[in-house]
């Protein structure tokens, strides 16, 4: 018996000799990592070529090196951390919420045809409308910026991860469910047990492209409002650019780029791993 | 009243002029038309025929999952389900997939961990508890599928081509596998299949179905002594005579 399932072990599952595996992991890091330093050395040289040819003034378009400066000495201050505190809370807040008003609409719109036929279009157009088209009319009715911030991030960020939910539930294998009910799974149990985690990868999928409008509403409602203490990084966007400040400009739109890869490629590790479980990725590593 | 009684203590499973029927677009489609059988409590039966005998929508109806247009089929105790693949969950270990069995079945959560494996020793898969399905060999996961059979803690198993997609060797090991723990466990086994001599292998008695729509045609009383060979030959002269059985309902059921 035990040389019967030696045999059908797969291949992939058999334990390979692997004469170096740090030296191999290593070599991993790094084929993940040039491709994107290449990226990173080609944007600063071309950057600094466009700077020396004199196209623009060094007010208007300061060079990488002054830039960096500048972000060094921005990280150095307190209250830089503070603002960029304040708009990850507001990124974080209007975020969840989005997330748990998703998962029950598109729970709603799986379970119900009429749910389907009414809400289910709109959904669609609502992830083509740019969110930030809703902050005047949020302010005009809530009355108050914060409410108006977290209503634009929730807007831009829910319509995705519903639209991701849906589509991973209505995905479920029909064999799935069978099996699910002929365990005597039904109603929530076949949720909970079945369909939820099914449509686990495909949720994932939505909470990332959720992450992004999420960021983007931020940050442009954060380009309209005046005045917070602390500074949010979006307003310290707007004071620089209405200082003529085009090294700080610079600076805090790395800090918003970073900030927005950083947690995209979290999304994507999250991916990864859940595709892995799921069997979707093959079985390496 | 009395005979009533009888009845039901004697057989683990009836069917009586049991009909299915599908919209198909405008169109009635009669998958199954007056279908009559019972099986014994504890009987290893058969169900060989071609494909559009309803050979599976039979189980379906027998395990909940689709419903009788006319006629009654019924099940004394609990069912369980096994099909021919993908049917394990992929996200859960082969010990996750025989514990959501349990935990279903309202199985405390303290002894679902110690039971699955329990369950899993049984059908020879110890060792492999924490591997995924898509780690597994197309064997190794109908046994896993077995073990959760198992914890369902049936008295009937309806089992769908179980081994239909597997290769010779683990077919076999398995129709060993299979017949030891249903000695064991005194289960009572429908196993549908479109292989005769699987069929013969495994039956005490094997039931053709005729193609579209699908009824008993014709029954066979396998009486060979176990555990039987696929290669011996009285087991080939019964399987040839129903092979030729199925043939000709092919070529008429066209």
């Amino acid at each position: 018996m035990a040389a019967e399932l030696a045999t059908q072990l797969p291949a992939a599952a058999m334990p390979v000799s692997a004469p170096h595996p740090l030296s191999r992991s290593a070599r991993r890091v790094w084929s993940a990592v040039w491709p994107k330093l290449g990226a990173i050395l080609l944007t600063v040289v071309v950057w600094q070529l466009v700077v020396w040819s004199g196209w623009r003034p060094q007010s208007q378009l300061p060079g990488p090196w002054p830039v960096l400066e500048r972000l060094a000495g921005d990280l150095a201050r307190v209250d830089f951390y503070a603002g960029m505190g304040l708009t990850l809370r507001r990124a974080a807040l209007g975020y969840a919420i989005a997330a748990g008003v998703a998962i029950v609409v598109a729970i709603l719109i799986a379970r119900i045809e009429l749910a389907r036929r009414s809400v289910g279009s709109l959904l669609v157009g609502l992830q083509s409308m740019p969110s930030i088209a809703w902050f005047p009319f949020a302010v005009l009715l809530l009355q108050k910026n914060e409410g108006a911030i977290t209503l634009v991030v929730l807007m831009g960020a829910a319509p995705a991860i519903a639209a991701g939910l849906l589509s991973g539930i209505d995905q479920v294998h029909p064999q799935l469910i069978r099996v699910g009910r002929a365990m005597g799974a039904d109603g929530l149990g076949l949720y909970r047990h079945v369909i939820l985690p099914a449509a686990l990868p495909a949720f994932v999928g939505g909470l990332k492209q959720g992450w992004a409008f999420a960021w983007r509403s931020l940050m442009s409602a954060e380009l309209l409002i005046v005045a917070t203490s602390p500074a949010s990084i979006g307003q310290q966007l707007q004071s620089a650019r209405n200082l003529n400040d085009a090294q700080q400009l610079l600076a805090i739109m790395i800090v918003i780029f970073v900030i927005g890869i950083a947690i995209d490629s979290m999304f994507g590790g999250l991916d990864r791993l859940v595709r892995r479980r799921w069997g979707l990725l093959g079985s390496e590593s | 009243m009395s005979n009533l009684l009888a009845l039901s203590e004697k057989h683990a499973l009836s069917v009586e002029r049991l009909s299915v029927s599908f919209a198909h677009g405008d169109q009635l489609l009669l998958a199954l038309d007056g279908a009559t059988f019972e099986v014994k409590r504890g009987e290893f039966v058969c169900v060989v025929g071609a494909s559009g005998s309803g050979k599976t929508t039979l189980l379906n109806v027998l395990a909940g999952l689709d419903r009788p247009s006319a006629g009654r089929a019924h099940v004394h105790g609990r069912v369980a389900l096994i099909f021919q693949e993908s049917a394990l969950l992929p996200w859960l270990t082969a010990a996750g997939n025989v514990e959501l069995a349990l935990e279903l079945r309202g199985v405390k959560a303290s002894v679902r961990r110690t039971l699955a494996y329990e369950l899993l020793g049984r059908v020879h898969m110890a060792g492999f508890e924490k591997r995924r399905p898509h780690e597994l060999s197309g064997g190794m996961k109908q046994r896993v599928a077995l073990a959760r059979a198992l914890a369902q803690d049936a008295d009937v198993l309806l089992m769908d081509e179980p081994f239909g997609a597997l290769d010779a060797i683990s077919r076999d090991l398995l129709h060993e596998e299979l017949e030891r723990i249903w000695k064991e466990s005194r289960l009572t086994i429908l196993f549908v299949t479109h292989n005769a001599r699987e069929a013969v292998r495994l039956g005490d008695r094997v039931m053709v179905f005729t193609s579209r729509p699908g009824r008993v045609g014709h029954e066979v009383k396998v009486d060979l002594p176990r555990p039987r060979s696929l290669d011996s030959p009285e087991l080939a002269v019964i399987a040839g005579r129903i092979t030729d059985r199925l043939k000709h309902e092919m070529i008429n059921g066209r």
